[in-house]
């Protein structure tokens, strides 16, 4: 296949760097804790979302990174509803809550599992809960990897828009594990189909290994 | 594109360690299901499909013993133990070269070694094995394989996405081989979950039925081997696969069944058929009151409606992470036999749009199959198997 596609949108949500297309976004300080991050980027995003607040770690993190990768991007308006596809991976699954509900079942004495805890016991709620705001009907998948591997996403793209599974495709890294977390995601479009846009054409990047690698390493 | 073909499958279930064993008891309509009242595993009694521990420990520590005579059963968790005996078994009839660079391994799960996060069982093992790369790492290096696997965690469609993401890798000609593993235990994490959301089924689940109360859960672990050597196929291939998402709920079905229509269409349309041209459904069926009515619903918007489907979860439960590798292995001897497998638990219609639901085990000819699968994260899979 020599099928040509671009990074025309990426974000990254980190301890002390929140950049999105190569600018360092304005957060009120820097080195902020996991929540007092996600509060505070909340708000400046001006987000309307209650269920927002009912979510885990995980999802929570790759959610606000899809708003600030997909909020200038018109993905909504460039695509029928099935034609974006979402592939994630990370490295601990959905083992930050899993330890959250593993703590209601512990004790036979006060034992209180909840449903609302237990649902997000699964790495892919995140894929979920970004397709549910973006309205996003196409091609799913949540894979495990050691460590941040762009040529594992480089590949399971590929197939995707290779053949048309998908037009688009949201992908990334979304991992969170006690205090350590990070989140990285790159909207990956077809070239021809960007041409006559030219907003935004400065920070498209060719889809390859090295240009997801180089962004990974980017820093605030 | 390359043909991928189906090349061999091995399966533990509740009701046996092959599939053979399981589908002759499915043939004397045997199920998995014992009422288990154990509070270390499940905090109110509730039928269970459990796989059998003594014959599970039995059978590994023979194969453990031939490979590494130095190394103790106790080294592996209970999970990573049903992975390893059915990869071995899957691969029996291979070569060395089955582990080679041509082949990706793919591991499937939900949950993989959850139960390490109970104090007992977690004192005996390295916390990192929690992680699935972790686990996946164990059951790689115990066989050698010289490719990383690829590992497929997406809530219960996570065996069908795993055999349509290898499939698509063997079509573009990346391996050649690819050995896709799936499996998950029962622990109380799992069951306690399912119990808050009050999901599970007093008695043995009822697929499709009317007095279907919700799901029942199993466990197990298969393997199916892909190949796109034409002397290795069973005749058997993958001819198209599809997922889609809802975008409506993170634990309830979609209210119209479109979005996993949407799978199955692409699934049929990536495999050169229509839906006319299916003669055998193995459907997600896990009786609970929404997911049946979702799945009839799909059904019918692609004109299947007629198609006899059965859920082989009235067999062995809720396999979870297991359950796309298992139910595909069954829905492939389906085809093998030309035999149409009774959907165990049903007795009355009872979704809103008719499902040809199989009463009795019958002899069909049996060339062109779907197997489909929806998770919590709003997800669905669709695979269409075909007989050339």
């Amino acid at each position: 296949m020599n099928k040509n596609y671009v990074i025309t949108s990426w974000g990254i949500l980190r301890r002390g760097s929140v950049i999105v297309n190569d600018k360092i976004e304005p957060v009120q300080e820097n080195n902020l804790n996991f929540a007092d991050l996600i509060k505070s980027l909340f708000r400046k995003e001006q987000i309307s979302y209650p269920k927002f607040f009912k979510m885990d770690n995980v999802s929570k993190l790759g959610f606000l990174c899809a708003e600030l990768v997909l909020r200038d991007s018109r993905v909504a308006g460039r695509y029928s509803k099935e034609e974006t596809g979402v592939v994630i991976t990370n490295s601990a699954s959905s083992l930050d809550t899993d330890h959250i509900y593993q703590e209601t079942i512990r004790d036979k004495a006060n034992y209180f599992p909840s449903p609302s805890v237990f649902v997000y016991t699964l790495p892919n709620i995140v894929i979920g809960e970004i397709c549910i705001r973006h309205k996003l009907n196409g091609e799913n998948a949540f894979l495990i990897s050691e460590s941040f591997d762009p040529a594992l996403l480089k590949r399971q793209v590929d197939e995707l828009l290779d053949h048309d599974r998908a037009a688009a495709c949201l992908c990334g890294w979304v991992e969170v594990l006690k205090d350590r977390f990070e989140a990285l995601l790159f909207l990956v479009e077809h070239a021809e189909r960007m041409e006559s846009d030219s907003e935004g054409a400065q920070s498209r990047k060719e889809f390859t290994v090295e240009n997801l690698t180089e962004i990974y390493n980017k820093q605030g | 594109m390359k043909p991928v073909y189906i090349a061999e499958d091995h399966i533990i279930t509740a009701l046996g360690f092959s599939a053979e064993e399981t589908i002759t008891r499915i043939k004397e309509n045997q199920t998995g299901f014992h009422v288990i009242n154990d509070w270390s595993l499940t905090p109110s009694p509730v039928p269970l499909a459990l796989v059998d521990s003594a014959e599970l420990d039995e059978k590994f520590t023979k194969v453990l013993q031939s490979r590494f005579p130095e190394k103790t059963a106790g080294d592996y968790t209970r999970m990573e133990k049903m992975f390893i005996l059915s990869i071995h078994e899957a691969v029996r009839g291979f070569g060395e070269d089955i582990f080679n660079e041509r082949t990706l391994p793919v591991i499937s799960t939900t949950k993989g070694n959850i139960n390490l996060l109970e104090a007992e069982t977690g004192r005996q093992f390295d916390p990192q094995r929690l992680f699935l790369w972790d686990m996946a790492r164990v059951i790689m290096e115990f066989f050698g394989f010289k490719n990383k696997p690829l590992i497929v965690s997406n809530a219960c469609i996570s065996g069908v996405l795993a055999l349509s993401v290898a499939s698509r890798h063997l079509q573009n000609g990346a391996y050649d081989r690819a050995v896709v593993a799936g499996g998950d235990i029962l622990s109380e994490f799992v069951i306690s979950g399912f119990l808050s959301f009050q999901a599970l089924s007093p008695e043995p689940c009822k697929p499709f039925d009317i007095a279907r109360n919700g799901l029942s859960l199993g466990e197990g672990c298969g393997t199916i081997i892909l190949t796109t050597d034409p002397s290795e196929s069973t005749g058997i291939r993958i001819a198209g696969s599809a997922s889609s998402n809802d975008a409506n709920h993170i634990s309830g079905p979609s209210r119209t069944g479109e979005e996993l229509a949407f799978a199955i269409r692409n699934a049929v349309r990536e495999s050169g058929i229509t839906t006319r041209d299916l003669n055998f459904i193995s459907a997600h069926g896990t009786a609970t009151l929404y997911n049946d009515e979702m799945e009839s619903k799909s059904l019918a918007l692609v004109n299947c409606s007629e198609v006899p489907a059965n859920s082989f979860k009235g067999y062995w439960g809720h396999t979870l992470g297991g359950a796309g590798i298992l139910e595909s292995a069954l829905t492939i001897h389906t085809m093998k036999e030309n035999m149409l497998f009774r959907s165990a638990g049903f007795s009355e219609i009872g979704v809103p749009e008719p499902v040809n639901v199989i009463r009795e085990h019958k002899t069909a000819q049996v060339n062109n199959a779907l197997k489909i699968a929806s998770g919590f994260g709003g997800c669905n899979a669709a695979i269409i198997f075909r007989k050339d």
